[in-house]
């Protein structure tokens, strides 16, 4: 079979799991070598945050950000609709 | 920044879709989780050349691969005041026989053995910070903490971020041979037979596509249990199940199509874990599990009672750690069955119908700020961190957004630990789900081919992959050591390579999703709660329909993609395994959860025993064990065992 090039275009999911901060994180592309799903791709550009490609098939197992050498870097975006609830405990 | 979310990006791995990359080793290890890594370990460790196959990456993949906060079945630890006889006995008897009396002796044999072993290899089993120093569950000699039956102390609490690392790592300074990003596509066997000796194995890697074969003299299948059967969400495949998407269950499939024999593959339970159904695992006030056994008040915050299995009402923390009066042990973990059994039962909040009727106000919630400071940092700290997929996005994701332990409730949703509610329909395979029959050596009934963790049938936790996988791995070295190396077929491998490639040929074609989707809404349909031979073989027509004329239009444009169409191809198989046991079965059964229409009576006698199915020239052939086939369970153990036992005395 021939191989030719291919093009992705990231998928339009209806979470973003994943937030980079530019800033800070390097492009060392940790994450990108974690993610047992394999839903980043290291950015085109040297030393730019990967790139989410896959989101809808993110676990939110959060090995990436556990893996990140630069703290702030990235941010796993629990889904809301699985934000739980919790109150202040009214002591007696 | 330049926003890359939007524009078209070149695929940024080589293709090498027509490179075929031939790998000649003695041990295949199909599956590189918990199972699969310590298999690769103990084959390593007899001196055979291993390659291991996993579709991500080891250092943190699977579904235990994120981490492991208790570790069940260590009956040989030096505090633990049970016998791997009697603790295996209890779990077959709590399954009322349907439990595989082989893997779970090894794992209550084993288990602390791997512990040990962990240690050794930088993971963390015991309080060496001194961190609970002085708490109930702590043996202070030994600095091991236990969790839920502190009389007998055969589950540890342990850090098991720790140990996927430290895994991985051991797996390459012995020189295991790793192909991470590899999806095991196929088994190969002698003269391309079904029904032959196991002589190597497909795979295709998922990023560059390239086409890999893999000869062996023995393998060992080491893969997830089926899922994403019945719970499907094509926006958000991700969180569909409670394992991570890509464990599809593909050594079910693959081993299905070389002929490989399954027992209990009927059994599915009313869903637990779905992020489309409920909340994350573990990230909702409950009592059960990681959060055993956490205070909990109702909307006033009136304290809800604990009671014992007696009923009687328990008037400290600590009864809740042992044992009613008689009683011999309590079975508390991961896999737990929802059959509740008298003799087993652990200590629990009054049931749901009896609060209502003595005027608590829902909703409940969790009381972490009650309980004494070292049982609540051993739930919010050590066991929320340390159990997988908690670390990041409960713990920390809380934290960081205003929770305290100290100071706030935090909101228990639908039954229990299950943090929501699913339809009956929404089934899943879980607590002790069908797989592959084993032997003594966990050989199963194929010449050259072993399994290990959740790919035997009535798998179960952390513990039960570590000590199988290993066992599994030096029986398979053993093996491999006597056994004739065998060339592979080369026509049953380029038939696979054909079949791999195949939804590359389709620029525009049905997207992995879409067919996913559709086969959990026949599952649903078919497969559900109440099952009939009518509703199965409609079931298994439309499955088959699908298999013949949707299947081969499934469209792939990348190596990624291709992957994901390869499981659903998976998926579909197993969904028609699932189907056929459901058939075998002429009765209905509360231990596997299996209700039949057209056969109401409950376990009747003579269907007490293991259905067991396999593909036979391509038909479904059917035959059965007794449900006690396992025998002696110390005279077996210790007959396969000799040469391991004299290792670890020595």
């Amino acid at each position: 079979m021939k191989s030719k090039k291919v093009f992705i275009h990231p998928e339009a999911a209806p979470l973003k799991p994943l937030a980079f901060k530019a800033g800070i994180c390097d492009g060392c592309n940790r994450c990108v070598e974690v993610c047992q799903v394999d839903i980043l791709v290291p950015h085109p550009e040297k030393g730019k945050p990967p790139v989410v490609v896959f989101p809808g098939e993110c676990w939110y197992g959060g090995c990436c950000v556990a893996i990140c050498p630069k703290p702030g870097a990235i941010r796993l975006n629990t889904p809301l609709m699985n934000r739980v609830h919790w109150k202040q405990k009214i002591c007696p | 920044m330049k926003d890359h979310s939007c524009q078209c990006l070149e695929w940024p791995y080589p293709l090498l879709y027509d490179k075929v990359q031939k790998v000649t080793t003695d041990v295949l290890i199909l599956g590189g989780g918990i199972a699969g890594c310590w298999a690769a370990i103990a084959a390593a460790k007899k001196g055979v050349l291993v390659a291991l196959v996993e579709k991500g990456a080891i250092i943190r993949s699977g579904a235990g691969g994120s981490g492991c906060d208790h570790w069940e079945s260590a009956a040989t630890n030096p505090c633990s005041r049970i016998t791997p006889e009697e603790l295996t006995k209890a779990m077959i008897k709590a399954h009322l026989g349907y439990n595989n009396g082989i893997s779970h002796y090894i794992e209550c044999r084993e288990g602390y053995d791997r512990l040990l072993d962990l240690e050794r290899i930088g993971g963390k089993i015991r309080d060496t910070e001194d961190e609970f120093q002085g708490a109930e569950f702590r043996d202070e000699k030994t600095k091991f903490l236990f969790a839920y039956d502190y009389e007998n102390k055969f589950t540890l609490r342990v850090w098991g971020t720790t140990f996927k690392p430290a895994l991985a790592k051991e797996c390459r300074r012995l020189g295991v041979s790793v192909f991470d990003r590899t999806m095991a596509t196929s088994l190969l066997t002698e003269g391309g037979k079904q029904g032959a000796r196991v002589v190597g194995a497909t795979g295709v890697n998922c990023r560059t596509g390239e086409f890999i074969t893999f000869q062996a003299r023995a393998t060992v299948l080491c893969m997830s249990r089926p899922t994403r059967i019945w719970l499907f969400s094509p926006g958000l495949p991700g969180i569909s199940e409670f394992r991570p998407p890509q464990c599809t269950g593909d050594g079910h499939a693959m081993g299905w199509k070389a002929g490989v024999e399954f027992a209990m593959m009927e059994k599915s339970v009313k869903g637990e874990w779905s992020g489309i159904r409920s909340f994350p695992p573990y990230g909702t006030g409950n009592t059960h599990n990681t959060w055993y056994a956490c205070n909990m008040v109702d909307a006033d915050g009136r304290e809800i009672p604990w009671v014992d299995r007696d009923g009687r009402i328990l008037t400290d923390i600590s009864q809740r750690y042992r044992p009613a009066p008689g009683q011999r042990l309590f079975l508390k973990g991961g896999g737990e069955p929802d059959i509740p059994n008298y003799e087993f039962q652990w200590p629990d909040i009054l049931p749901v119908e009896k609060l209502m009727a003595n005027g608590f106000k829902l909703p409940f919630y969790a009381d972490l700020a009650s309980m004494p400071e070292k049982e609540r940092k051993a739930i919010w700290g050590l066991m929320v961190g340390e159990e997988g997929k908690t670390k990041i996005p409960i713990l920390e994701t809380y934290t960081e957004a205003g929770f305290d332990p100290k100071k706030h409730l935090l909101q228990s949703y639908g039954e229990g630990w299950k943090s929501g509610g699913f339809l009956p329909q929404e089934r899943q395979f879980f607590g002790l789900p069908g797989g592959m029959v084993n032997d003594w050596r966990l050989r199963t009934n194929l010449e050259g081919l072993y399994a290990a963790g959740d790919q035997l049938f009535a798998s179960n936790c952390h513990g039960h992959a570590a000590a199988t996988g290993y066992y599994a791995g030096r029986h398979a070295a053993e093996y491999a050591k006597e056994a004739v190396a065998i060339i592979i077929d080369s026509k049953q491998a380029e038939r696979e390579r054909i079949r791999v490639y195949a939804p590359l040929k389709w620029a525009d074609g049905i997207g992995w999703q879409e067919l996913n989707m559709c086969i959990s809404r026949i599952m649903q349909h078919y497969c559900g709660d109440i099952k009939s031979e009518e509703l199965l073989t409609t079931g298994l027509g439309l499955l088959k329909d699908m298999q013949n004329n949707e299947a081969p239009q499934l469209s792939a444009k990348n190596p990624h993609e291709l992957v994901r169409a390869l499981e659903v191809l998976n998926v579909i198989t197993n969904a028609e395994i699932v189907l056929n046991a459901c058939l075998v079965r002429k009765a209905s059964s509360k231990p596997l959860h299996f209700r039949r229409s057209d056969f109401p009576e409950i376990d009747p006698p003579e269907w007490n025993k293991l259905v067991t199915i396999k593909c036979e020239k391509n038909e479904v052939a059917t035959g059965e064990k007794p449900l006690d086939y396992y025998g002696s369970l110390k005279r077996n153990y210790e007959f396969y065992n000799a040469d391991y036992l004299e290792e670890r005395q020595s």
